[in-house]
């Protein structure tokens, strides 16, 4: 009887061991089916014309149809657009997001510290769909037209709460001697900022702006009703501009367009990764 | 740079936090008015028409409100069985391996991508599966969307759980090992009761993501402006119809459909700070 219990409870021990380790390793198929399928499909439309191209027009989509080619043209608005509403974005929510996190790592204690960093998380919560609306509503109405502006702004609301947490925490584990030494040599705090405590944390805070950057790189939904998108290379800022995921939905929902989805995709799928993956080494790197 | 310049510097930055939240309440709340000044506030959330037919506009916003909890809720279901043996193996069983550094970063690589492209593979490979498996004829619908979803939180409740996972004293375990327990024992009478409540708030930020997120629900659940029959029936989240229509939608129909961007917000920014209030606790506790 006993030891028929003891039995049991060893089955039971060695099924939990297994099943973790099986369900846990189901987890990571779904990674590399998404990364197969995107590789498979897409990796024969990626040419040197496909970064230099534009999107083709409906007329030469049709004649290539005809003649039985494959269709011509490609990305390149659509990431002339993006690094255009990224750089603007980072331009702005970089130097803010620094100082904003310098501020609560510098009064965590203080009550308008605790309400900024509250709202922080608020907005990083936010849907990013709300984020389109919104600007849509600050900068499209008052502007009376989608533009890269517009665009930019959401994209800048995204990033701003992820450098602003990255830059924080990554000031708040600085060893407080570091400061402490810096204020006994007679710096003044904006000096020890800047000459001591940002370049310590300079690793961090880096890592956190290439982890932003790589999250807001696939944002659609805030684009689609700010940039609007755009069929031609186009380098003005207050007229409709296309950004690579966006032109990923407009060859999704145009029939003859679908052979570009996959080599749009798999452009971004790795930009994206890359970036997460150089991220992670460069934060174990500094780290060490 | 004097210490008063400086501290005015860095007040002004972190003036921007409470100027871009108070501009997103306030920009929602203005242009939803209309809408709820039309309906009135609690019909609009409890009605289930959607129509725009020119001088007889009916937008109620429960179709939606239905469409995004059972996404959601559907999702969270999914999501555990996947999500828990992850933390468990990256927090306990294989805690400070290499093959767990592995399988987070693999997590952390799911978290990255983006959910246009989660929402493709949902369309091109998932969607036919369950058309094929005879699951539903249409192929896209709630479950579907919901799948793709429990797959894009796994990575969020999988690191932080893992994270409440390693901080279980090893004195306790060691207590329980002494008395002749298994390592499942353990799990189940140590672990989970010392990291519960903090694995139960990883779960409520999981989910404050599944209920906003947008791409991935609009390409999968079908699209129709009706209260989902079943989980297989066609549908429509809070977003997704944001998604579908705000390009198109002007006046009474804008207004609505900001309105319901205003609940979801209010509904996220709630979940967010219940999540955000048990973490703090459990962290402290």
């Amino acid at each position: 009887m006993n030891k028929t219990n003891t039995q049991h409870r060893l089955a039971k021990d060695r099924l939990m061991l297994w099943g973790v380790c099986l369900f846990a390793t189901l987890t990571a198929v779904p990674l590399f089916a998404i990364l197969g399928e995107v590789l498979l499909r897409g990796y024969d439309q990626l040419s040197w014309s496909f970064f230099t191209e534009p999107t083709p027009t409906a007329y030469k989509v049709m004649k290539a149809i005809e003649a039985g080619q494959s269709i011509p043209g490609g990305i390149a608005n659509g990431i002339v657009g993006t690094v255009l509403m990224l750089s603007m974005a980072s331009l702005v929510a970089i130097p803010a997001g620094i100082l904003c996190g310098a501020f609560l790592a510098e009064n965590s204690k203080n009550r308008f510290a605790q309400i900024v960093s509250y709202l922080t998380d608020l907005l990083q919560g936010t849907p990013s769909v709300i984020i389109g609306i919104v600007t849509y509503i600050w900068v499209v109405v008052p502007m009376r037209g989608y533009s890269a502006i517009a665009g930019s702004v959401a994209l800048f609301v995204m990033m701003l709460p992820l450098i602003i947490r990255s830059t924080e925490e990554t000031l708040k584990i600085l060893p407080a001697s570091l400061k402490e030494a810096g204020l006994a040599l007679g710096g003044n705090r904006a000096r020890v900022m800047l000459k001591v405590q940002l370049p310590a944390a300079f690793g961090g805070i880096f890592t956190g702006v290439l982890l932003a950057i790589s999250r807001v790189i696939g944002e659609t939904a805030p684009l689609m009703f700010t940039a609007l998108g755009c069929s031609f290379i186009r380098w003005s800022i207050d007229k409709p501009i296309s950004a690579v995921p966006l032109l990923i939905w407009e060859f999704f929902n145009d029939p003859n367009l679908q052979e570009l989805i996959w080599g749009a995709s798999l452009f971004l799928l790795l930009f994206v990764l890359t970036l997460n993956l150089l991220s992670k080494y460069l934060a174990k790197k500094w780290n060490q | 740079m004097n210490d008063k310049l400086y501290k005015a510097l860095l007040f002004i930055a972190a003036m921007v936090m409470p100027v871009v939240c108070g501009g997103v309440v306030y920009a929602l709340a203005t242009d939803a008015y209309a809408a709820f000044e039309h309906f009135g506030f609690l019909k609009f959330l409890t009605s289930s028409e959607w129509s725009y037919t020119e001088g007889a506009e009916q937008y109620g916003a429960l179709p939606f409100i239905t469409g995004t909890l059972m996404t959601t809720a559907l999702a969270l279901l999914f999501c555990i069985p996947f999500s828990l043996p992850v933390a468990l193996f990256v927090g306990e069983y294989f805690k400070g391996t290499r093959i767990a550094a592995i399988l987070s970063t693999v997590t952390d690589l799911l978290a990255g991508i983006p959910s246009i492209i989660y929402g493709l593979w949902g369309f091109y490979t998932l969607r036919p599966l369950i058309m094929a498996l005879n699951i539903s004829p249409q192929g896209s619908g709630v479950l579907t969307a919901s799948l793709v979803l429990a797959i894009m939180i796994v990575p969020y409740a999988a690191s932080l759980s893992a994270e409440f996972i390693k901080m279980v004293p090893n004195e306790l375990k060691e207590g329980a090992y002494s008395l002749g327990a298994t390592h499942a024992e353990v799990i189940r009478k140590v672990v989970f009761p010392v990291a519960g409540s903090g694995i139960f708030s990883s779960y409520i930020l999981a989910i404050g993501r599944a209920l906003g997120e947008t791409m991935t629900v609009t390409m999968l659940i079908g699209n129709t402006n009706n209260i989902p029959e079943s989980i297989t029936s066609t549908g429509n989240s809070m977003a997704s119809i944001i998604a579908n229509q705000f390009g198109e939608a002007d006046d009474l129909r804008l207004s609505s459909l900001i309105a319901i961007g205003l609940v979801l917000f209010l509904i996220t920014a709630l979940i967010n700070m219940i999540g955000k209030i048990m973490i703090k606790r459990a962290r402290i506790a």
